[in-house]
């Protein structure tokens, strides 16, 4: 990275959100800390119901209702056409005013399943043009040729005749790239991505991912990546946060996350991701399952799975210890008065072929 | 589309003769004949027989019966009013009964409709609440309750309206048995609406329209309401045929001269040809009402619609059959849809 003054596009800070269930009240979100510079890309970790997604329907301000944000800030920094800068708090703005000056024209978002984001009754056409109509971005005929343009850029072929057809005859791969037309249909300067590739097979994954990143580049966008697949965190991003539980327990450039890992679940993770030269049998899983957040969680909430936990982590939840300038994790073993726990060896010694580049990942 | 309306017609014919044919079996399976005196004796009956073309094969009598019927000709009845054709009886009953059975029909989908769309909307409100009282107890009150307590309120106290039909004032008289009749299609298309459009509501598509920045009247109208309705007209189809076809209990209380107290008093009376003729009506209604929801679909479903240039001939959506099992089973609403790769 550049030491040029990098501009903050997105700061969330100790967002804590609950939702009321039939089960009672389960809390999803408990104090999340994200910056997100203009330009570049990070990627948030995490297993199923760590609370990714959750965090990005906040920024974007589609939360279900029946959640409710306990406290914490989203301040999301814009440039007016005239390029004087402004920040709001989207947790604080109406739905109203989201929706006419933030959503789809400043912030958009890719979800996962392009099987189901695509209304079934309407031709992607006319999904396309419908967020340049509605922001007044352009008028009707203007708007169909931008759209035939960006079906064009995201790898369509045809997409004269494609404008009129409906999602049900496409690809999931094409569906994919239709839904990322549509997000840059207003010039958004962030897009949110939702595990944009896990519906998709191997062989079209790649090629979205590469989609995103070329068109990352062309415009200058800044991009937050939700995912549980590493291969994908480490192919595209710049930063990392890894989530647990509905909080981030480690953050870092993309380097210092995976040559330099300090937290045991960012270990686990690690260790977990398959590759087609490991030795071992047997291919890692951290054991245990993630904490019902129905209860309190006392002390480290990745306690009772870590092997290395101390007899703190069970009363007393640890701070973010700071390991570099950007580089932080949240466990006691960073204390100066814990023993000293190396990580387990073949994570160590893959981490090292990682760095020789020797280590290939499946489904690269 | 063409092929696709040419397709569904072309079936339908095919359905509606098959049933004739199963109505017309059952006809040669009950016992006795026409000339049924035994005063006759073997000799004359035997012209007679002829005389109605009844010494023919079977083969030939169907397919006399089939180009009669395709004529508008029923045959006659023998007991209710001996020797009238069968046409007449339901010409003049008929149309009473359609009348007073759309008007319940209209008044019940629009009503449910709103109903199911403002307690969708209002999830957990006070309106939702009320909403899904209604609906309970549309569904669960008979609807000659409401016929007797429509009639007693605004007929006998407050004298608003009719108590009985009167066929000079067709309309007037028709509104409080459509409201009556109403109440079980509104309370199921209202209680159907709500769940199909919280269904749709919590879709992804729903989201990325938001994320879009729509918001507002607009979002329910261009995304949420085309796909909430598909589901719905598969449900209102056989209500409008039940009420068309007439409700005898309400027939009964208002004195309707409607269809369905002819069918009731032709079983009483062993008017065989009277009920086959009825039964074949119901059916054609039915599968004329079929028809219409088949064309429907594919104009408000794009995935129905068979195009040339799309190639994927095969639709996502279950056909008939699934579609029916579902609504009936109630059992699980997700969608299989194919991917065309």
């Amino acid at each position: 990275m550049e030491q040029k003054t990098r501009e903050k596009v997105m700061e969330i800070r100790d967002l804590s959100i609950t939702f009321k269930t039939m089960a009672g009240m389960v809390h999803a979100i408990r104090g999340v800390d994200i910056d997100l510079y203009r330009g570049e890309t990070l990627a948030i970790v995490g297993e199923s119901g760590s609370g990714k997604s959750v965090t990005m329907k906040a920024a974007m301000g589609i939360l279900a209702k029946n959640s409710t944000v306990d406290s914490g800030t989203i301040y999301y920094t814009y440039h007016h056409d005239d390029g004087s800068p402004k920040t709001v708090d989207i947790l604080k703005l109406k739905k109203r005013e989201l929706r006419r000056h933030i959503n789809g024209k400043r912030i958009a978002m890719i979800f996962q399943d392009p099987m189901t984001s695509l209304d079934p009754t309407m031709q992607i056409g006319k999904q396309i043009i419908e967020g340049m109509l509605w922001h007044k971005r352009a008028t009707k005929a203007e708007a169909w040729e931008k759209a035939v343009k960006l079906l064009d850029e995201v790898g369509i072929p045809d997409p004269d005749k494609r404008m009129k057809n409906y999602p049900h005859q496409l690809s999931g791969g094409m569906r994919q790239r239709v839904v990322i037309a549509i997000a840059l249909a207003c010039d958004p300067d962030l897009l949110i991505c939702d595990e944009p590739t896990t519906a998709l097979d191997v062989t079209i994954q790649a090629k979205i991912l590469e989609l995103i990143q070329n068109i990352q580049k062309e415009r200058g966008l800044s991009v937050i990546y939700i995912t549980h697949d590493l291969g994908v965190v480490a192919k595209v991003a710049d930063y990392v946060d890894v989530m647990y539980a509905g909080k981030i327990v480690e953050k870092g450039t993309i380097d210092e996350v995976f040559y330099d890992p300090r937290h045991p679940y960012t270990w686990g993770l690690l260790s977990a991701m398959p590759d087609l030269d490991t030795a071992d049998e047997r291919l890692y899983t951290i054991p245990g399952s993630p904490p019902n957040l129905l209860y309190e969680v006392s002390g480290d909430a990745f306690a009772p799975r870590n092997q290395f936990a101390l007899n703190i982590d069970k009363r007393l939840e640890p701070p973010m210890f700071q390991v570099s300038d950007t580089h932080y994790a949240s466990t006691w073993l960073l204390d100066e008065r814990a023993p000293k726990v190396e990580m387990p060896p073949e994570l160590a010694t893959r981490i090292q072929r990682m760095e020789k580049g020797e280590v290939q990942h499946a489904g690269e | 589309m063409k092929r696709y309306i040419f397709k569904r017609v072309l079936i339908s014919v095919f359905t509606l003769l098959a049933i004739t044919l199963v109505l017309f079996t059952l006809l040669q399976l009950m016992p006795g004949s026409p000339f049924n005196d035994e005063k006759l004796n073997e000799s004359q009956r035997a012209v007679l027989d002829a005389k109605y073309g009844l010494d023919q094969p079977l083969v030939v009598q169907f397919g006399r019966y089939v180009a009669n019927l395709v004529k508008g000709d029923f045959g006659v009845s023998y007991n209710i009013s001996k020797n009238t054709p069968i046409s007449q009886l339901v010409q003049t009953r008929l149309p009473v009964s359609i009348n007073v059975g759309g008007m319940a029909v209209g008044l019940g989908a629009l009503v449910g409709l709103l109903l199911g769309i403002v307690a969708a909307l209002n999830r957990g409100t006070a309106a939702d609440t009320i909403a899904t009282i209604i609906s309970v107890l549309g569904v669960s009150v008979p609807s000659y309750v409401f016929a007797l307590a429509l009639s007693y309120v605004f007929g006998f106290e407050l004298s608003w309206l009719p108590m009985l039909y009167d066929t000079k004032a067709a309309f007037a008289s028709s509104i409080l048995p459509s409201i009556a009749l109403s109440m079980f299609t509104m309370a199921s298309i209202a209680r159907f609406t709500r769940n199909e459009m919280l269904e749709v509501m919590g879709s992804d598509y729903m989201l990325l329209a938001e994320s879009k920045g729509v918001h507002g009247a607009p979002l329910i109208m261009r995304h949420a309401l085309r796909n909430t309705l598909i589901p719905i007209i598969t449900v209102l189809a056989p209500l409008i045929v039940d009420l068309m076809t007439g409700s005898l209990v309400v027939e009964k209380i208002f004195s309707i001269p409607g269809v369905g107290s002819l069918l009731v008093t032709a079983i009483q009376s062993n008017d065989y040809n009277v009920v086959i003729a009825l039964s074949f009506i119901y059916s054609a209604m039915y599968i004329g009402i079929m028809l219409v929801v088949d064309i429907l679909y594919g104009i408000i479903d794009p995935r129905i619609r068979l195009s040339k240039d799309s190639g994927d001939a095969a639709s996502g959506r279950p056909g008939f059959f699934a579609r029916w099992a579902k609504v009936w089973g109630g059992s699980s609403k997700k969608k299989a849809v194919k991917v065309h790769e």
